[in-house]
Formats: C-alpha cells, structure tokens, sequence
C-alpha cells in the first residue's frame, strides 16, 4: 500500500505544483535557516577534546583586588600569575599539570635567500603533549628534565616543518628562533582544537600555535611573552618585578582522574590560597575554581550572543513556515473534500484517508528538508563569506547536521499535515456526494 | 458599516485559516520589528567617527629580532625616513592602532590614593607628530612639545608627565565642565601625577565594543619594545600607491627586523566591524524572506477561500453586487485577520524585546519602530490580498447557475 500512496502523494503534489513549489519552498527555507544557526552554535559548543574532556581542569585563583571583583559576576580572573602558577606546578599535586603563556618569535631559516618570518608560539611544560594528546608525525615532546634544564628545545607543527625542513623528519636538527639556536624534538601533525579550550584568553575560535617551547624559557628571556595580560597592581619596573606582580597572564590546566582527585586538589588549593593570605595577598572571600573543559567553556560563555539570537530568531522563522504549510496544506487538503467524499463512499476507511494524506505531507517534509540542506549550506557559505576567518572551522555541515535536517523536516510537516489531515478524513461523504 | 459585520461571521466561519494567518502576521512583526531594532543598534554603533583621517591613513607593525639593535638611533632613522618621503604627510610609532580590537588601558582619577575608584582609558604612547598624523582636532590646550617626548625602555613602568585626552575622557574626569581638564593633574597607577596639555575632539580606543570606547589618552613616549607599530598619513589619494614604497623601503632600511601587517585603517575598521555588517546582513536577508512567505501564506488562503467561494460570490453578483464591493470584501478581510494578528504581534515583540533586554543587555525598543513595523504589516496584507481579490471580483454572476 505504501508504494500506492507514495505515488498518490507525486500525482497530487505535481498536479498542485504550484502550492506544492510554494510549501516545499517555504519548510526549505525555515529548515535552512534553522540548520544554519544551529551548525554555528552546535560547532561554537562543540566539546574540542571528547575523550578526555572530563579529567582536564582549568584552575582558577581569585588573587584579584580587594576594592572589586574581577569581573562584574564575581567570577575570578581567568588565568593566573606567575607566582602562583610557577608554585602550583611545582608542588605536583595533581596526576598531570601544565603551566602555559601565549609567545611569539621570529625564525630564521637557514640558507640562502630564505626571508626571516614571524611564528606564534606556546610556551608550555612538558606534559601539555601528553595531556591534551598532541599528534606527533616525528619525534615526541620534551620530558621534564628539558623543562627543568632549560634545554632550548621545540617542537613544530607541520606546516613550519614544512616551511623550514621542507617537511622532512627533522627531528635533532637545530633552529633558529630569536636569535637563538633550538633543538628540534618534534614535529606534530595537524592539531586545532575548536573551540581552543586550554587558552582562550585572546580568542575561542584562534588557530593553534606554530610551535611550543619549554615554558621554563620564558624566565631567561628566550622568548617573548604575548598574549592577553591584566593587572590590578602596578607591576613595577623590569622583567623580574613583572614575573612577581600581580598581573594575570597565565593558563593552568591540571588532570585529575576522577572525583576524589578533584575535591582533593581543590582542598590544596583552598589551602595554598590561606596560606598567601597570611603574606598579605589573597584579600578577596575565598573563590577558587576547577572546571572541566566543558564546564570552562560554559562558564566562559564562548557561544557568541549574535549566534544564540539569530538561532531564537531561525526557530520562530521556522515556526512561520510552518504555519504557512499547515495553512497550504489545510487548503489543499480541503478543496479535495469531494474526491475524498468519492473515496469514502466506495469504502476507504478513515484510516486508509489518514496515511495516505500523512505521507503526502512527509514527502513535501522530505523534498523540503533536502531543499533545507542545500539552503543551510548556502547558508553557511554566506556566513563564512560574510564573518571570514572570524568563523573559521564553525561553518561544515557533518552527517550529524544533514541527518537532523532531514528528520527535523519530515517531523515538522507530519505535525504540520496532522490537523489538515484530520480535517480532510473528517469530510461527510453524504454531504460531498449530493453536490455532485 | 452593515458589511463589517457580515465580513466578521463570514469570517468566524473558517476560524483556522484566519488565525494560521494572524499567527504568522504575528510572528513576523515580532521577529522584523526586533530585527530592525538589532540592526539600527549596530548600525549607530558603525557610524561613530574614530576620529582618525581614516581614508589616508595606513600602519603596519615593526617587529625586531636583531639581537644587537641600535632601536633610539633606528627608530629616528625610520621616522626621518618616513616623514621626507614624498606624499607622506607625517607619521608616527604608536603602541596600539584604534579600533583594531588589541591595545592598553589604564585607569585615571583626579585624586591620588588607592581608595578611589577610576576611570578606565586607553592608552597611546606617541610622540608630538601624533595630533597631524593621525589627522585629530585639538580643541583645548596644546600639543607636546618635542622635549616632551621621552624614551620609555622595555619594561619600564613610569608615566611622563603630561597627557592629551578626549573630550569623552575630560567630560569623564569632570563632568561639570570638561574644559577645567586643561592643567588639572590627573593620577595613574593611583598616585603618579600626569598634567593634562591638551583636549582632542574625539578618538575611539581600540575595542569597539567596549561603553567607554570613546576615552583615550595619549602620552608622549617613545617606545624600546622589540615590537611596535607605525602609523603614516599620506596625501589624499596617495595611500595605495606608497603602500608597498614604504614597505620596501623600510624592509631594505634595516634588515634586523620585520615588516609585516601593512594594513589600511579602512581594511582596519572593516575587519572590527566584520561581526556587525555580517549580523546586519543576515538580518536584513531574513526580513526580506520572511515578508515574502507571510505574502505567500496570505495569497494562498485568500485564492484557497475564493475558490471555495466561487458559487457564493457569483450569486452575489448576480444579485447585484459591484466588482468593488467583491474586491473590498476580501481586503476588509484580510484587514481584520491582519489587526488581530498585529495586535498578538505587538504583545510578542515587545515580550521578545524585554528578553533581549534581560539576556543580552540590549536597550528596550522604542515605540516608532513599532509603529513602522504595524503599518508595514497592514500594507503587506493589503497588496498580498490585491490578486486574490481581484481574482474573485471577475468572477462572473453567471457561475451561481453553474452546478459545484
């Protein structure tokens, strides 16, 4: 019977094409619009690391000033000081533990003509490799020992191999990074996380440094610190006064296995920040913080307010699709009232009258939903054109998306043709038949 | 006045048609009149002057890397270089470019002392070319003098003495009357003493987002960071021709740096605003579609209730009833669905608006807009309902002697 009424709904959604174009036209567009905004907030909250999401913690310590908060939610600052980062590392109380700055430098390729460039860099203890499950194509990251040592040691990305070592494996050969001479100990593949959860002071969406190097390099000069950095006290005068200030520029990010893990790093931390406040530092309530990656990212409210506003303002344009189709479809369906009087009198049940209709709206669902793609795409390609790199990485349709288009569509137009359908099947043949 | 109410129980006969149509009409008022609303925000915010020569201005960053690196001697050299060269009106080192989304804020209050709340500024460390370069207006006190300007070694944390500010800036730290700012001392870091010398008209900060983007502050140093900008001005029309002269020149100058990110402060300003135009446009797009699917709902129910119709409407003529009174029928109609639906509308944008307002810190809506967005509305329903309507009008009276 299916194939029959799949080819009663053809026969009557072409003999009414135009209210059929205008039907599916309409749920294309409100499903395109809605799958639009989606795909941008589901890849702006999307969980960068999902295996390991859960046991990475950020930490946070309110060494902020008395007089007021850090933020205006009372919230304390986002990265930590020097100070007290360096100690946190030190004491190792947690399974694994990363301190890590935004930096920056310049390479000098070797050779001949070979123009010197700028890169971005990562300046980050050894375990940042293994905690965040960095891929490596050559080589490893540096162990504790370099850290400790001070070794000038790197690790690049693909594409400064590429660029420098015309992506050979250069693992043991030496660079050149500002004006100093470093160790290559690896080369890793492709890695950008989205958001970029371990350091979103400059930017959730940002692209993923070009290289990493020891953090214990920052100390000695070596490398030059950038990023995002805020005081609340002047930091005084030189580089020293500036790594003992109380300026904020610093991510921390520890792994704990599981829950007791949790409450007990917090406890040290409570106690570490007590401890500071008999120095005289500390002065604000106790306020310190540990969340996971998503917790972080929540907290950190990285989905823009722009894409939450224009997904409320795609769902009602839905909504007004919708209602669109079940005012078409009502028409449609009722001005069939004397072919179904017909059929009813010739002994088609209500139920027969019901699916047939109800597959006709699912397959204006189905053409619209499709419809829906190809305008969510279209869609998304505006939003890149018009936001540029601003968006990078938030505008690909996966199957996730194209599946929930679909369903999303078949399902609003079966709720769409419900009430059209019941008014179709609730025609009085006697009444239909006399005015024939 | 009779027919109105024979329009209403005509139409209180085929309730859920009228009301599928109201609820859209509802809806789309909602959703425009917020839009709408959205849009102008963001366009006020766009058409704020940065109070820059912005159409003959471009910068681009120094960046050393030479370990030995005379900077007092090259950075002289550079900017002798720069202002002799020829459509350079003059040009300056800047510590952060306005409106480019990254620089340095401070915070000022006229008295000293730790206590006292300030008031947040940004920072630009320039020297006493910055009033021409940047092309602002002095409007109170003077520029620095070249013995005003001093150097200010990586890492160094002072502040020289004097400072030009905003007008913003001046209404900020005295708001009784901004030109008093003029000699009055105003305090960084708490306690260190800055004489303000001068009043600018208007010059944005660098985050364009930011309530305060309005107060800056400029200060004359030189800066012996390893990475720096330069900001030049040229002659009109000249900008795009020197771009890549002065590239090659300074590149060539010194070969113990590096020049990059040679960027119009159009290109600039576009960029910072990329977010709004994009919000703007889509905004716009869904306007448009969305008055287009409300005329098609409404076109379709109108032909669809005509067409049920055709047997009553021709009576109708046949007994006598003009083509217009057929054609106001339908338009009075639609007139009446369309107030209902205005008036679930007006409820949900403004409900719409109070949560915008409550989650996203907007400003509440103003009455005009509404206004407008009602009109709007009657008149997409009134030309919607035209072809139907006239549809119906030429039916002919002989069709009430026609069966079905």
């Amino acid at each position: 019977m299916f194939s029959y009424y799949l080819r009663l709904a053809w026969i009557s959604i072409i003999k009414h094409w135009g209210l059929s174009l205008v039907m599916i036209t309409a749920i294309g567009l409100g499903i395109g619009a809605s799958m639009t905004t989606v795909t941008v907030n589901y890849l702006m909250s999307a969980n960068p690391i999902p295996h390991k999401s859960s046991v990475l913690y950020n930490v946070q310590l309110d060494s902020w000033d008395i007089n007021e908060p850090a933020n205006d939610d009372g919230s304390p600052p986002e990265q930590l000081t020097y100070r007290d980062a360096t100690y946190l590392m030190s004491a190792k109380k947690a399974f694994r533990q990363n301190i890590q700055a935004q930096a920056h430098s310049v390479i000098e390729p070797e050779g001949d003509g070979a123009l010197p460039f700028m890169v971005s860099a990562r300046a980050n203890s050894a375990s940042f490799f293994s905690m965040f499950d960095l891929p490596f194509i050559y080589g490893s990251g540096w162990d504790q020992s370099a850290d400790d040592n001070k070794e000038q040691v790197v690790v690049l990305s693909s594409e400064i191999n590429q660029r420098v070592f015309g992506g050979e494996d250069s693992v043991g050969k030496s660079i050149k990074i500002g004006g100093n001479y470093f160790k290559v100990v690896g080369v890793i593949d492709y890695w950008n996380p989205t958001p970029k959860f371990y350091d979103i002071s400059t930017g959730a969406f940002d692209d993923s440094e070009e290289i990493f190097v020891p953090f214990s390099l920052i100390a000695e000069e070596k490398i030059n610190r950038s990023g995002n950095t805020s005081c609340w006290k002047p930091p005084g005068d030189g580089f020293q006064a500036f790594l003992n200030s109380e300026c904020v520029w610093l991510q921390f990010w520890v792994e704990l296995p599981n829950e007791q893990a949790k409450e007990e790093y917090l406890s040290f931390l409570n106690a570490y920040v007590e401890e500071q406040k008999a120095l005289g530092r500390f002065e604000r309530p106790l306020n310190n913080r540990l969340n996971n990656v998503m917790q972080w990212l929540e907290q950190q409210q990285i989905v823009s307010d722009d894409a939450v506003m224009m997904m409320t303002m795609s769902f009602m344009f839905l909504v007004v699709c919708l209602l669109n189709t079940v005012g078409l479809l009502l028409a449609k369906f009722i001005g069939k009232a004397p072919e179904i009087g017909l059929r009813q009198a010739l002994g088609a049940s209500r139920r027969t009258l019901f699916s047939q209709y109800i597959i006709e709206s699912g397959c204006i669902g189905v053409a619209g939903g499709l419809l829906g793609l190809l305008f969510a795409w279209l869609g998304l390609q505006g939003i890149e054109s018009l936001y540029g790199d601003m968006l990078k990485g938030l505008t690909g349709l996966d199957t996730t998306m194209i599946v929930s288009a679909i369903v999303l569509a078949v399902i609003t137009s079966i709720i769409a043709g419900l009430y059209p359908t019941w008014r179709a099947c609730n025609v009085q043949p006697s009444q239909q038949l006399k005015s024939q | 006045m009779q027919e109105l109410g024979l329009i209403f129980r005509a139409l209180l006969r085929n309730k859920v048609g009228a009301l599928l149509i109201s609820l859209q009409i509802a809806l789309t008022l909602t959703i425009m009149v917020n839009a709408i609303f959205m849009m102008q925000e963001r366009s006020a915010q766009m058409q704020r002057s940065s109070g820059l020569d912005e159409a003959n201005l471009f910068h681009l960053s120094n960046t050393i890397f030479a370990q030995e690196y005379n900077q007092p001697v090259n950075l002289e050299n550079d900017l002798a270089l720069l202002r002799q060269t020829d459509g350079v009106v003059d040009a300056i080192q800047i510590n952060a470019i306005p409106i480019s989304g990254g620089g340095w804020s401070m915070g000022l209050k006229t008295e000293p002392g730790d206590d006292i709340s300030s008031t947040g500024v940004a920072v630009y460390m320039v020297d006493d070319h910055a009033i021409n370069t940047l092309g602002l207006e002095l409007i109170a006190g003077e520029n620095f003098s070249p013995t005003d300007v001093e150097w200010r070694p990586s890492g160094k944390n002072s502040w020289p003495a004097k400072t030009i500010i905003t007008q913003a800036m001046a209404e900020a730290l005295f708001p009784d009357d901004w030109q008093s700012a003029i000699g009055a001392t105003a305090y960084i870091n708490n306690n260190e003493p800055l004489l303000i010398t001068g009043i600018v008209k208007s010059l944005q900060a660098p985050w364009n987002g930011w309530d305060g983007v309005e107060r800056s502050m400029l200060v004359p140093y030189k800066m012996e960071s390893s990475g720096s900008r330069f900001m030049i001005r040229t002659q009109p029309g000249r900008r795009d021709e020197l771009m890549p002269i002065i590239e090659k020149l300074l590149s060539e100058s010194n070969k113990g740096r590096i020049i990059r990110r040679v960027t119009t402060m159009d290109e600039t300003r576009e960029r910072s605003y990329r977010g709004h135009n994009a919000v703007n446009k889509i905004l716009s797009s869904v306007i448009v579609v969305l008055t287009l699917i409300t005329g098609f709902g409404i076109v379709g129910l109108a032909m669809f209730s005509i067409n049920r119709r055709t047997k009553q409407i021709g009576t109708r003529r046949a007994l006598g009833a003009t083509q217009w009174q057929i054609m106001s029928f339908f338009m009075i109609e639609n007139l009446m669905i369309s107030s209902f639906g205005i008036i679930l509308g007006v409820a949900g944008a403004v409900s719409l608006n109070i949560w915008l307002v409550s989650t996203f810190s907007l400003s509440p809506i103003n009455i005009n807009l509404i206004l407008f967005g009602i009109v709007a509305l009657y008149i997409i329903g009134q030309i919607s309902v035209l072809y139907p309507a006239r549809k119906a009008a030429m039916i002919s009276p002989a069709t009430a002697t026609r069966t079905a």
